[in-house]
This record gives structure tokens, C-alpha cells and sequence, in this order.
């Protein structure tokens, strides 16, 4: 979700099609008379209910996306006046592809984050969502376990998983030097060649359980008698799923797949809690981050890795959103 | 959409419930029960750890009362509180008048209006950084409402630019719910000559409760445990909230687990308590336009 490291998952299953006992209605009735009917000051007031939030969407969001892409194409070491701002094309664009050490793992990273979470822990949540959906005995207790990381921040999480990885004590390492795995402790949050899995099982452990939350509620959501049908006709229950319940809640699918870019191509949190995004955690968005507090700040540097980020997002953000707006028009 | 039919979280009945546990059950029951007991190891593991002495092993709560004075626990509780107290109201407030108004009229631009602030909601905030980190140096404030003097460093800051990013979620849930209102509500109202205010503020949000307590407490976690804007835009030590505060404190912890444990429990706490207190608001402000409420 948003200022927080987290994607909000935005579903309408089911809110829409005016099949509820109190949707109907309303759609019927001819927009222009209702904008007459308002007065003077009825105007004023709904123009100001919905300009002011706009307002502030615009200055601390819209305007800064904006301002990102303009300065990805300037130098600017960020003091003096906007006069001082250069025009220099795409350089900073051709100087972050060939020239920054950093850029190429970084891009890398991300690309394994987001396979990662698409094609383990997502389909992960997916399948335990299914199982607790089927109502055994005791699916509250599994239930709760799986997402109460879900409530804790991913830097929260970095320190919880720490005294797991850590070299000196973490109880990973105390684990496999017992039944003589290793010999060695393994600096498994420091050395290059794990630091990315170790991340990568951290995220995970919220992840999985934050797509069972949202796929559960899907499953709630579709009919029972579509699956008594399936069963009836004599369907397995895996055909039953991949047949039947999997096409049915395509919104869903959809939404849970955006998010799952968008929580890879912001992932943060943790890496800057373990290591500032160095050393083998490099993330485009601990880069961007790095360019800007902290050492020399490369304003024009630090906006054309920015406008890769707002581009990439932009495309799920719209698929995201012809998906759920589509349901909201019906 | 039509096939997905809605259907009652509560009346979700299993056909197969009277069937004898066949092998494919057993190993559901033992694959639920290894994961669950993997998913709460790390959390209980952190909670053991905090009450053990560093140097010999031996149970104690100084890990808490050390990690509370090293830490400034009590400032950084309170910082936080002061920065998700006012974000998150202000957040409902005003995404609840979007949201309203989206779903009051039936307007052209209600769509690109909700795209709009969906769309800023999802953004990565990273792409936004530099900008914004700029302008928050460049606006000055007067001293009695910044110590530093800008936005830069301040409350005011966090507040605000956690408010513009959580609006566009609340907007979106709120205007589902409140379309799911009978419209009679505001025929009635206009008939007794009721502003849009009184519409707004005396109809609309009484009824608007159950959807506004689960997206408060949705907004209550995820402002608490916001780490990457209270990174960037704060700099003097004693006035980070408790989540980006931990960072700080690394360095101290990180030679003591045990303190490392008590630490991070401790910033647990608030968001555990309401998990269990508040487990049914969490879970349906998630999927609210799922059920609607």
C-alpha cells in the first residue's frame, strides 16, 4: 500500500452487476437533472470536496511523476535556481545503461524478485487459499498464522529474519552446523551469493500470506453451485479449480498479478534495513534512493532511474486499472 | 462478471464436509499444519529470544527495559502517533467527500477521477523521490510549526504526503460502498431540502461506520509501519516514528540479539494488538468492494 511498502488490492467481485438487495437503482435516473437541481452553494461545496483532495494528490504526486520524467532529461545538482537547470537530452539515460556499475544487478534483482514472488510465492498464497477454502477442521488457526505477517513492516520483518540468517547467532546457522550441513556460519543477510534468497524467503513470508488473504476472499465470492455443478459432472477438484474457479475470478487473477509487480518493483523496505541496497541487494528503488540522500546528489542521474521505475508501473497501472474500473462501470 | 455471484462470507458451506478424511485430507491437514507452524516459528522464535540474557542465556525482561531506554521508545511511540493519528483522519475525511461525490452523481469524469487517484495510489514512491525530497527542503515553514524551520524534517511532511498516497485506496472502497446506499436515502433528503453537506456528513457517514472502521484500522497498520518516506524525509534522530527509528538504532542492536529481539517485538506489539483485536475489520478492509463490507 502506497506511502507504505504495500500494493492495496482494489477488488470488486461481486460489488457491482446491481445484483444486491440495495445497488439497483440509481442509474436509471437522468444525470443533468440532478447537476440542475443543485444550488449555488451546493456547487461550491461539491467542487471543494472533491478539489481539495485533488489538490494534494496533485502537488505530492502527480506533479512530482511529472517533474521526475522532466529532470531525468537535465543536469542539475539540485542547489541554485531552476535557471541553472541544462537540457543534456538523454544523456543520464545512456550514462545509467553504460556507465553505472550498479544498474545492470540491479535491473537483474528485480527481475528474480518479481519471478520469484510470480511463479513461487504467489502461486503459493493461491494454493493455500484453496486448501483453507475448503473449511477443514481448524482453517481459522491456519488462516491467522499465515497472515499475521502480514500486518508487520517489511522492515520490521528484515529485523524478525535477521536473528534467523545472522552469522553469530542466527538460529539458521546454529541449525545446520549442528547436523553438520556446514562448517562455517554463513553470513547469509551479508555474503552476495545468498542475501538475495535470504531476502527473497523474508518477502515471501508475507507475501504468501497476503495473496491467500485476497485470493480467500475471492473464493468466498464465487458461486457454490458452479462447483457443485462441475463436481456433479464429474470434474476432479483440480479440474474443478483450473476450469471452473480459476477462469471464473479472472478480476481477481488479474489484480493479484499486478500487485505482485508492483510489490516487486517497489521492494525496499527490507533491502535498506539489511544493507542499503549494496553488495548483492541492489534494487532499483535503493538506487534511486541512494542518488538522491546520502551521497553526491545526481538529480538528473537519480530521475532517469526514477522514469524507468514510473514507466514500468505505469503499464500494470493501467492494466490494474482497465480491470477494476471495467467492473466499476458495469 | 456476472458468473462471480455474490455470496455471504459466513454461509460458505462445504459440500465435501460429512466425507470420511480420505488420503488427499490427511495430507492437506499435515501440509496446513507444517506451514502454519513454519509461518509463526520466526515471530515466536524473536518473542523467545527477547527473554533471554545475552551473556548467559538466563531468563529476564532487561532486554525490554534496555531496549526501551536505548531505543527512546517512549519518544518514537509518541512521534509515531502523531504523525498516524492526523494522516489517518485525514485521509478518511477526505477520500470519504471524493468518494462521495463519485458516487453520489453519476458524472463523466467520476471514472478519471477514481483513475486518477487509484493510479497516484500505486505508484512506487521511490519514482516521486527526488521531487518531492526537493520541494519538502525548498517550503519553508514558520518555526512554532517546524523546529527545522522547512517541511523538510517535519511532521507536517509525513503527514501529508502519507495522506495524498492512502487517499486514492479509501476513495476507491469508500465510493464502492457507498454506491451499494439506497438511493431513496438522498431522494428523501432532497425532498426535506438537505444540502450536499448534510447529505454528506449526516446521511453518508453514519451509514458509511463498518466501511470506515476497516479502512481505519487497515490505515492505522500500513502508516504505522510506513518506513521509506519517514527515511527520506526526516533527518534529526529524535523525531522519527518507531518503524524507520529501528534502522536507526541498528548499529546499538545489532551486537545484542536478545536487545534486537525485545526491540522489534516491542514495535510489533501495536500492530499484533490490533491484528487480534481488530482481525475481522483488517481482513474486511481488504477485500471490502469484495463483499461489500
Amino acid at each position: 500500500m502506497a506511502g507504505t511498502s504495500e500494493t492495496p488490492p482494489l477488488i470488486t467481485v461481486g460489488a457491482h452487476g446491481a445484483t444486491g438487495p440495495t445497488g439497483g437503482g440509481h442509474h436509471g435516473v437522468p444525470t443533468n437533472k440532478r447537476v440542475k437541481r443543485l444550488t449555488g452553494v451546493d456547487r461550491i461545496v461539491v467542487a471543494l470536496m472533491v478539489a481539495v483532495p485533488l489538490l494534494l494528490t496533485t502537488i505530492f504526486v502527480i506533479l512530482p511523476a511529472i517533474a521526475t520524467v522532466a529532470l531525468s532529461f537535465t543536469s542539475w545538482n539540485g542547489i541554485g535556481d531552476f535557471s541553472r537547470i541544462k537540457w543534456i537530452g538523454l544523456k543520464n539515460y545512456t550514462d545509467v545503461v553504460t556507465i553505472y556499475p550498479a544498474f545492470w544487478p540491479a535491473v537483474w534483482h528485480n527481475v528474480i524478485w518479481l519471478l520469484v514472488l510470480f511463479l513461487v510465492a504467489t502461486p503459493a498464497g493461491v494454493f493455500l487459499a484453496v486448501l483453507i477454502d475448503k473449511g477443514l477442521r481448524g482453517s481459522r488457526f491456519y488462516q491467522t498464522a499465515l497472515y499475521m505477517p502480514v500486518v508487520l513492516s517489511l522492515a520490521l520483518i528484515a529485523f524478525i529474519w535477521q536473528l534467523q540468517f545472522s552469522q553469530d547467532y542466527g538460529f539458521l546457522n546454529t541449525v545446520l552446523q549442528k547436523v553438520g550441513l556446514i562448517d562455517q556460519p554463513i553470513d547469509f543477510f551479508g555474503n552476495p551469493s545468498y542475501n538475495l534468497w535470504a531476502a527473497l524467503i523474508a518477502t515471501s513470508w508475507r507475501h504468501i500470506g497476503y495473496i491467500m488473504l485476497l485470493y480467500l476472499a475471492g473464493l468466498k465470492g464465487v458461486d457454490t453451485s458452479l462447483r457443485e455443478a462441475a463436481q456433479v459432472d464429474g470434474a476432479n477438484e483440480v479440474q474443478t479449480f483450473f476450469r471452473i474457479v480459476f477462469p471464473v475470478m479472472r478480476p481477481i487473477n488479474v489484480i493479484v498479478f499486478v500487485i505482485t509487480v508492483i510489490e516487486s518493483l517497489r521492494a525496499f523496505d527490507l533491502v535498506w534495513v539489511i544493507n542499503k541496497g549494496r553488495n548483492g541487494l541492489e534494487l532499483l528503488s535503493a538506487l534511486v534512493t541512494s542518488n538522491v540522500v546520502g551521497e553526491a546528489s545526481r538529480i538528473g542521474f537519480g530521475s532517469a532511474l526514477a522514469t524507468m521505475m514510473l514507466v514500468i508501473s505505469l503499464v500494470f497501472i493501467v492494466i490494474y486499472l482497465t480491470t477494476v474500473l471495467r467492473e466499476e462501470d458495469r | 462478471m456476472t458468473a462471480v455471484a455474490t455470496r455471504a462470507a459466513g454461509t460458505a458451506a462445504p459440500v465435501q464436509r460429512h466425507k470420511p478424511p480420505g488420503p488427499g485430507r490427511i495430507a492437506a491437514y499435515v501440509l496446513l499444519v507444517a506451514v502454519a507452524v513454519l509461518w509463526l516459528f520466526p515471530t515466536l522464535w524473536a518473542v523467545l529470544q527477547s527473554f533471554r540474557d545475552y551473556h548467559t542465556g538466563a531468563w529476564t525482561v532487561a532486554n525490554y527495559t534496555n531496549a526501551w531506554q536505548q531505543g527512546d521508545f517512549t519518544r518514537h511511540f509518541l512521534n509515531s502517533v502523531l504523525i498516524t493519528g492526523p494522516a489517518v483522519i485525514l485521509t478518511l475525511f477526505l477520500a470519504s467527500m471524493v468518494a462521495f461525490v463519485i458516487a453520489r452523481f453519476s458524472w463523466r469524469f467520476n471514472l478519471v477521477l477514481l483513475g486518477l487517484f487509484t493510479a497516484a495510489n500505486l505508484l512506487p514512491p521511490q519514482a516521486l523521490l527526488i521531487p518531492l525530497f526537493r520541494l519538502s527542503t525548498r517550503v519553508p515553514l514558520p518555526y512554532w510549526l517546524s523546529d527545522s524551520g522547512k517541511l523538510y524534517d517535519s511532521f507536517w511532511m509525513l503527514i501529508l504526503v502519507n495522506t495524498a498516497f492512502q487517499t486514492g485506496f479509501c476513495t476507491f472502497v469508500l465510493s464502492n460502498y457507498i454506491k451499494t446506499l439506497p438511493r431513496e436515502l438522498y431522494e428523501a433528503a432532497m425532498v426535506d431540502g438537505a444540502s450536499i453537506w448534510t447529505q454528506y456528513w449526516k446521511i453518508t457517514m453514519p451509514l458509511c461506520r463498518p466501511a470506515l472502521a476497516a479502512l481505519a484500522t487497515l490505515e492505522v497498520t500500513w502508516i504505522y509501519n510506513e518506513f521509506f518516506w519517514a527515511t527520506v524525509l526526516m533527518r534529526t534522530g529524535d523525531k522519527f516514528p518507531i518503524t524507520s527509528s529501528l534502522n536507526n538504532l541498528k548499529g546499538e542492536f545489532f551486537t545484542d540479539q536478545n536487545l534486537l529481539s525485545a526491540g522489534s517485538v516491542l514495535v510489533a506489539v501495536p500492530v499484533i494488538v490490533i491484528f487480534f483485536l481488530l482481525q475481522k475489520h483488517f481482513v474486511s478492509g481488504l477485500t471490502l468492494g469484495a463483499n461489500k463490507g
